[in-house]
Order: structure tokens, then sequence, then C-alpha cells
């Protein structure tokens, strides 16, 4: 699952850009993910500040 | 609400076909997500004084700093300078954007636009036959339906309104530059030139760069291209980049952002939708400059409109002036440049110091991109065999 660390992250938008799915959106000061995420990864490799992750974690997505 | 025209964006591409249709008498609201327009900038803010000053007169408070001219730096620490008036498009003045910004905003707003921030396109709104009639959009937290007669997309790297419009315009990694940048104190800073320096290991299928702002200050940053990119790796390579090069520079912002390289992508026209700047690709795959295309487009765009909605054409074979003139002027130049961009993010360091050594003996001074590029094939026919075509 994808998940992103608002804390690190710098509300660009390059993962956007990337995104096959339009599955992620930059809202404000923050990215939302939506259920259409395939976790190609292609965001993660990219992101300027490494904010984006791919886990196996079932963890609440922040 | 309604309105002629929806410009979803407030940047440079949006606010000059926002004021060009506003010109022209057309009712247009332009939409912008962020509270702040201009605000974080995503921008090395180096731009040419002729190519600015021959869209519209910069306001003083605008320009940050004007340089002299460019140093190319090659890994080996190799230097070439190029003077302002010739470094191609990128150099001259360094503006503020967040003022450059409003200011065209601004512009946009005293020619009739209607300017909404926080204000978040959703999605299209649709006619019955499919096409777009306006955005609904999330307006300060409340759903907000803008009917237009045509979108415009200005949208940036992020841009959605194309790909709501059925136009593919999501990123290959190899076609996005991610770059990190600090705007640095530093005594070392040379107020009057911009430099360039190259390297694999300093910024891969990339660059870093130094744009004075005037008064010891720079924006200092890299790109990185994103097919050679691991997570977070601007960021840690210009840290790097700053304890190793620049130990005396105090950093006081920091911006991240992805510049489209793509080159000019499929089409940029649908029906009543048209994308400008950024959204449509349009900043340049080699130096990753964006801001005279994307106001240029914004320009074309905002005639063709006019046109588009007197003549009551407004499906995409109607808006295909607005394509056949970008491609035909900018578009030129933007496939060009891509090509060089897949040629030069395939050079190892020492391929890149030995095309630098061999322009040693040249007077570079006087020269834009495309003399340069003229003169290092004449020098390295064999290395640059496949670029011939693209310099005439």
């Amino acid at each position: 699952m994808l998940t992103v660390d608002r804390y690190r992250c710098g509300y660009c938008g390059a993962c956007v850009g990337v995104c096959p799915e339009m599955a992620l959106e930059l809202v404000e000061t923050w990215i939302e993910i939506s259920p259409e995420c395939v976790e190609c990864g292609r965001c993660t490799k990219i992101c300027p500040t490494g904010a984006l992750e791919l886990s196996d974690k079932t963890e609440a997505r922040t | 609400m309604r309105c002629d025209v929806v410009v979803v964006g407030a940047g440079p591409a949006g606010s000059m076909a926002a004021r060009h249709m506003a010109e022209k008498g057309l009712d247009v609201v332009m939409l912008e997500k962020r509270q702040e327009i201009g605000d974080p900038v995503r921008c090395a803010e180096g731009v040419s004084k002729t190519g600015l000053r021959s869209l519209t007169d910069p306001d003083p408070r605008w320009i940050a700093a004007e340089v002299r001219g460019a140093r190319l730096h090659a890994p080996d620490g190799t230097t070439m300078v190029m003077s302002e008036d010739r470094s191609g498009n990128e150099v001259g003045y360094v503006l503020e954007r967040k003022i450059f910004d409003r200011g065209l905003a601004m512009q946009a707003a005293l020619a009739g636009a209607r300017i909404m921030v926080k204000t978040r396109a959703l999605d299209l709104l649709r006619r019955p036959d499919g096409s777009a009639g306006g955005v609904k959009a999330l307006r300060f937290g409340e759903v907000l339906p803008i009917e237009a007669d045509l979108v415009i997309g200005a949208d940036g790297v992020e841009s959605k309104v194309g790909r709501w419009a059925g136009i593919d315009t999501s990123l290959k990694p190899k076609d996005i530059e991610v770059c990190a940048q600090f705007l640095v104190y530093d005594p070392a800073v040379d107020d009057d030139y911009c430099e360039f320096f190259f390297g694999n290991d300093i910024a891969p299928g990339g660059y870093v760069w130094s744009f004075p702002k005037g008064r010891k200050l720079a924006n200092l940053g890299l790109g990185v291209l994103g097919s050679r990119c691991q997570p977070g790796a601007p960021v840690r390579l210009l840290r790097q980049y700053l304890e190793r090069n620049r130990p005396e520079a105090r950093v006081v912002e920091m911006v991240v952002g992805g510049v489209p390289v793509s080159g000019p992508i499929e089409r940029t026209v649908a029906d009543r939708v048209m994308l400008v700047g950024d959204s449509a690709r349009q900043s340049d795959p080699i130096t990753g400059g964006g801001i005279l295309n994307a106001m240029k487009a914004g320009v074309m765009a905002g005639d063709v409109a006019a046109v588009a909605i007197s003549d009551g054409d407004l499906s995409a074979a109607g808006l295909m002036p607005y394509e056949e003139k970008w491609r035909e002027t900018i578009g030129r130049q933007i496939a060009r440049h891509y090509q060089l961009k897949e040629f030069f993010s395939r050079q190892t360091d020492e391929d890149l110091n030995s095309l630098m050594h061999s322009m040693q003996s040249m007077d570079m001074s006087q020269m834009d991109l495309r003399g340069m590029l003229k003169v290092l094939i004449k020098l390295n026919p064999k290395k640059l065999w496949e670029l011939r075509n693209l310099v005439v």
C-alpha cells in the first residue's frame, strides 16, 4: 500500500504528474491517494523528498 | 456560475491566456487551487531578458537580479562562458516568481478576468455529448459548478484537465526532471553569472544550477532525470553538493518540483478544452525553462479561443489552430531540444569533459546554444553524428 509522509512531502506535485492512474492529487500542502492506486511505484521513485513509500503494512494512510 | 472561458491554474500560462481573452471582451474566470498565487515557487526563476520583454513590459519589482551571462562547468571543472544576450533562453533576468506570478494575474484581473483562489477543479462538467461544459470546483470547501463554453488547462506538472478530457499527459520517469532548490546566502555567489554544473555524480541526467538573486543570494538547485532517480535523491544530492562545494552557504528557503521534459505531446486540444504551459508539457527539455513558452502558449490559446467562440466552433477541430500555432513556433525548438536531452542524458562524465575540452580553443562568448552545438558537431562529428540534423 502507498503511503505519504506529509512531514517530509514538499507538496510539489511531481508524483501526480507521473501517476498513470490519476490516483494522486495535490491538495493545498498534502497529497491525497485514491483507491485507483495500482502500487506501480513510479511516484515513490521520483519523489524529490522521498516522502512516498510502498509497503505491505496495512496501517492507516496518513 | 457561468462564464465564457474557465482557466484552471494561475501561473504564467493561465494568466496570459486569461488576460488576452479578457482584453478581447470574453467573460473569463481563472481558478487557482492555492491560497496564494505564485507560492511556493517551483522554479529556478531564470528567464531571457529579450524573451520576457517581447511578451510584456516587466515591472521592476518582478526582477530580483540581472545577470551578464552564464558559465558552464564540465565534471572535471573545465569552464565555458556564454554572454547574456547569447546564452539561449534562460538567463538575463532572475525573477521573483512570487511577485511575477501575482503581477501577471493582476494584469488579467485588470483586463476583466475574475480570479478565484483556494478554488480547485475536481472534474469537468459534461455536456450531453460528453464534451466539457465547464468545471466542477471546490471553493473554500464548497462545491461550485462553473459552466463555461471552453476550459483552458493551465494546471501545471500535476495537470488533470487534459486527462479528464481524454488526453494522456502522464509523464514517464525518463520524461520528468525532479528537482530540489535552496535559496542560499553565500559569500561565494557570483552576482553577475548564472552557473551550470554537469556531472553524473552531482546530478544524474540533469545539472546543478546557481542563479543569483542579488546581494549574494542565489537559487542553488539541481535536477535529476526521473528514470535515474532514487526516492529522495534530489534533496539528498543537493545537501551533499552544498556540504562539499559551498561550505559557507546558509539556506533560507527550500523548494522541490518536477519539470516536464517529455517534448511535445500528441495533442493539446480536445472538444472545448485546450492545454497550455507545463500542463501541455511545453517546458524546454534541455534547459528545463518553461516560463516563456508558457506565456507564449497562453497568448496563442487566448487568441484562438476568442476566434473559436465568435465562430461558435469549439470542437477539437475548431481549436486546432492553437495546436498548429504552438507546434510551428515554440514546438519546433521543444522537439529539437527533446532529442538533445535524450542524447546528453546518456553521456558519461568523460564524454561531457571531452566535449567541453573540444571547445576550449574556440571563442564561445558570443554564441547561443544553437551556435555552440554547431561548433560542437563540427569538432566532434563522430560522437555527435546523431545530432547532425538537429542543428540547421
